[in-house]
């Protein structure tokens, strides 16, 4: 069955047919000294640029130094880097769209990515997923998604809570990891890749962590 | 039985990821070899004897590769792939988080042999954890000076720095790294030029894999012949595979090549749960053809996955037990490949939008046993029609399945249709069939 047409197809802009002004400027370098970047924001780029034969390889580690500072890369933030890089604004919209942990749009401060690949998949990783978001639900600060392969397969299902990787988590547990980041407190603890003693339950060596 | 760990040697050590104890482990002897008592050539010379092969998926000698380096001396560079993506794996997580610093050992060995000055380590955003620690051992290698200028006193120059992407699968893809490296979208390139010729900053790139990195201190402290006593003619060494999916203890492995796969899958990781038989699995990655049970029996190496119409690829072990419909797997795999396609060759963009659409049609009772034809025809138009092989690693597994599961598809097809058709009779919305109606 076809949905009924409404006319608008979602996520696309009402006037994307709409021609083009000539008379706009064309996207310019904004001029540093007319941006206010935050002095630490500014030397991590000139640290990350400095590593790099070409300026533009630091576009990445930049970009993602500015999320850090301000929850997602808002025009603001590529505004800041785009002038300490001394590139246009619309190259590094081109970057934050391209991959999958920039946020073009304000999503929390948490990030929260299950892995829903192929192998998880096998391991329940839906459930997981369907059950902290319902457990999120009314937690702003916090991206509950689905990811694509996190390469932990060993310990599905899991989720990579910001950037620490955590599992297996029984869907049963997922309002205690929502509580936890409510509180500021680490989710799991103990359960994740690195902590101290962490072992998989069928791992009897604890080799693998 | 037990794993032969050569790789994973030491792995439980506490410590390891100091440069302290991996000295203390006999770590950077072999640089120290290769650097003051081996020509480059001749370190080259030990790797294209050893028979390593590349460990990301392609499987090319690394010994030949680095050969392909041009001589002369223009700026050089090597990247390591990181970017480990491949959904099944995580071997490069588990050896560059204990043991960060045989794989910077790895890359100055490497690096040297092929005359490069400037070296990368490309690793996937999704490990910052992994990142972090990465660039507390190569800060420690700077300090003990194995690594920035005259290393050793010997001339050699090297700088390496570890590069973090941001999530994205084709970044994997060597020339789509080498793009995303130089801070752009990771869009593959067309080849050749290959990177030996032009790769990085139009430089000539030897481009290596975690594992296949991790290799070189080995093959260059104990020998080529040492390293070709594992594995079989063919396939030497020993390699690491990640079991996931239906098995009981899902996890790494270091394994001889050439050992059956059944081994692996039963032995090693313990089968599926209790009362479920392996339906079929993946011997390398989601991107592999998959294999049924009864090839459980044949030895797992390249050739011989080969031969069997498979590929090794990373060594990656997805196991599927019989409790799981083909189609679930199949429409959860084409997702991934949709979701990550870059969108730069026709075939890709738009085979992976339409083997989703298809899969999901016969998921909810749309589609008729035709579509299957299509389907199948869909994925031999993606096959060599790219830039790179991210279609390719689709329509291969996919295509796979509908071939050696038509049955179950057609079945799926079926009853999905029934049920379809029930529900809307019950919402109203189609008449009841004529014997049926009051």
């Amino acid at each position: 069955m076809r949905p009924e047409a409404t006319g608008q197809t979602p996520g696309v802009p009402a006037d994307w047919d709409a021609p083009v002004d000539l008379a706009k400027d064309p996207a310019t370098i904004p001029d540093l000294s007319s941006v206010d970047v935050p002095p630490e924001l500014e030397k991590e780029i000139r640290d990350h640029i400095a590593k790099y034969p070409n300026k533009r390889s630091a576009a990445l580690p930049a970009l993602e130094a500015a999320q850090r500072v301000h929850g997602w890369c808002s025009p603001e933030a590529i505004r800041q880097v785009a002038a300490v890089m001394q590139v246009t604004p619309a190259y590094l919209s081109s970057i934050t769209t391209f991959y999958d942990m920039f946020n073009t749009e304000p999503l929390g401060h948490h990030q929260v990515y299950v892995c829903t690949s192929v192998a998880c998949n096998l391991r329940n990783a839906q459930a997981l997923l369907e059950a902290l978001q319902e457990a999120g639900q009314d937690f702003d600060d916090a991206n509950i998604r689905g990811f694509e392969c996190l390469g932990a397969c060993d310990m599905a299902p899991m989720a990579s809570i910001d950037n620490r990787y955590v599992g297996p988590i029984d869907p049963s547990e997922a309002p205690d990891v929502i509580e936890a980041l409510r509180e500021g407190r680490r989710p799991l603890p103990g359960r994740g890749l690195g902590d101290d003693g962490f072992k998989l339950p069928w791992d009897k060596d604890g080799s693998d962590g | 039985m037990a794993e032969t760990r050569v790789l994973l040697e030491h792995i439980d050590e506490p410590g390891l990821n100091t440069i302290d104890v991996y000295e203390r482990l006999g770590g950077y002897t072999s640089m120290r070899k290769a650097l003051t008592e081996m020509e480059p050539e001749s370190v080259v010379e030990e790797l294209k004897n050893s028979g390593l092969r590349g460990r990301g998926g392609a499987g090319f000698s690394m010994g030949m590769k680095a050969s392909f380096m041009p001589k002369g001396t223009m700026d050089k560079y090597l990247c390591c792939n990181a970017d480990e993506s491949e959904p099944g794996t995580f071997k490069d997580r588990l050896l560059m988080q204990k043991n960060p610093h045989r794989l910077v050992e790895g890359i100055i060995i490497a690096a040297v042999a092929a005359g490069v000055n400037k070296a990368f380590i490309y690793i996937r955003g999704e490990y910052a954890f992994v990142a972090d620690i990465l660039d507390a051992a190569v800060n420690e290698a700077y300090g003990k000076g194995y690594l920035g200028e005259d290393i050793l006193g010997t001339g050699n120059d090297l700088d390496l720095v570890v590069h973090r992407g941001a999530g994205a699968y084709i970044c994997g893809e060597e020339t789509g790294l080498l793009d995303s490296l130089e801070g752009k979208r990771g869009n593959p390139r067309l080849k050749p030029p290959f990177p030996a010729n032009q790769g990085l900053y139009q430089g000539p790139t030897l481009i290596n894999n975690v594992e296949t990195l991790f290799n070189v201190p080995m093959v260059i402290g104990k020998g080529a012949d040492w390293f070709k006593q594992h594995g079989t003619d063919q396939s030497s060494g020993t390699k690491l595979v990640s079991v996931s999916g239906n098995v009981q203890r899902p996890g790494n492995y270091e394994i001889e090549l050439g050992i059956p796969a059944r081994e692996i899958v039963y032995g090693l990781a313990g089968g599926p749960p209790p009362g479920r038989k392996v339906k079929f699995w993946f011997p390398g990655g989601s991107s592999a053809p998959v294999l049924l049970e009864e090839d459980l029996d044949r030895p797992y190496s390249f050739e011989s996955m080969a031969e069997a119409g498979s590929m090794l690829g990373s060594g990656a072990v997805i196991v599927v037990d019989d409790s799981v419909p083909v189609v679930s797997v199949a429409l959860r795999l084409a997702e991934f490949y949709r979701h990550e396609s870059c969108g730069k060759c026709v075939p890709c963009r738009e085979g992976t939008n339409w083997t989703v659409k298809m899969l999901e049609r016969i998921d909810s009772g749309e589609a008729t046993p035709m579509d299957l034809d299509i389907l199948a025809n869909v994925q031999t138009n993606i096959i060599g029609n790219c830039l790179c092989v991210l279609g390719d690693s689709m329509a291969m597994p996919v295509g796979s399945m509908v071939k050696k599961f038509r049955g179950e598809f057609e079945q799926h097809i079926e009853r999905a249709r029934e049920a379809a058709d029930r529900l809307s009779i019950e919402l109203g919305v189609a008449a009841p069939p004529a014997d049926q109606a009051a």
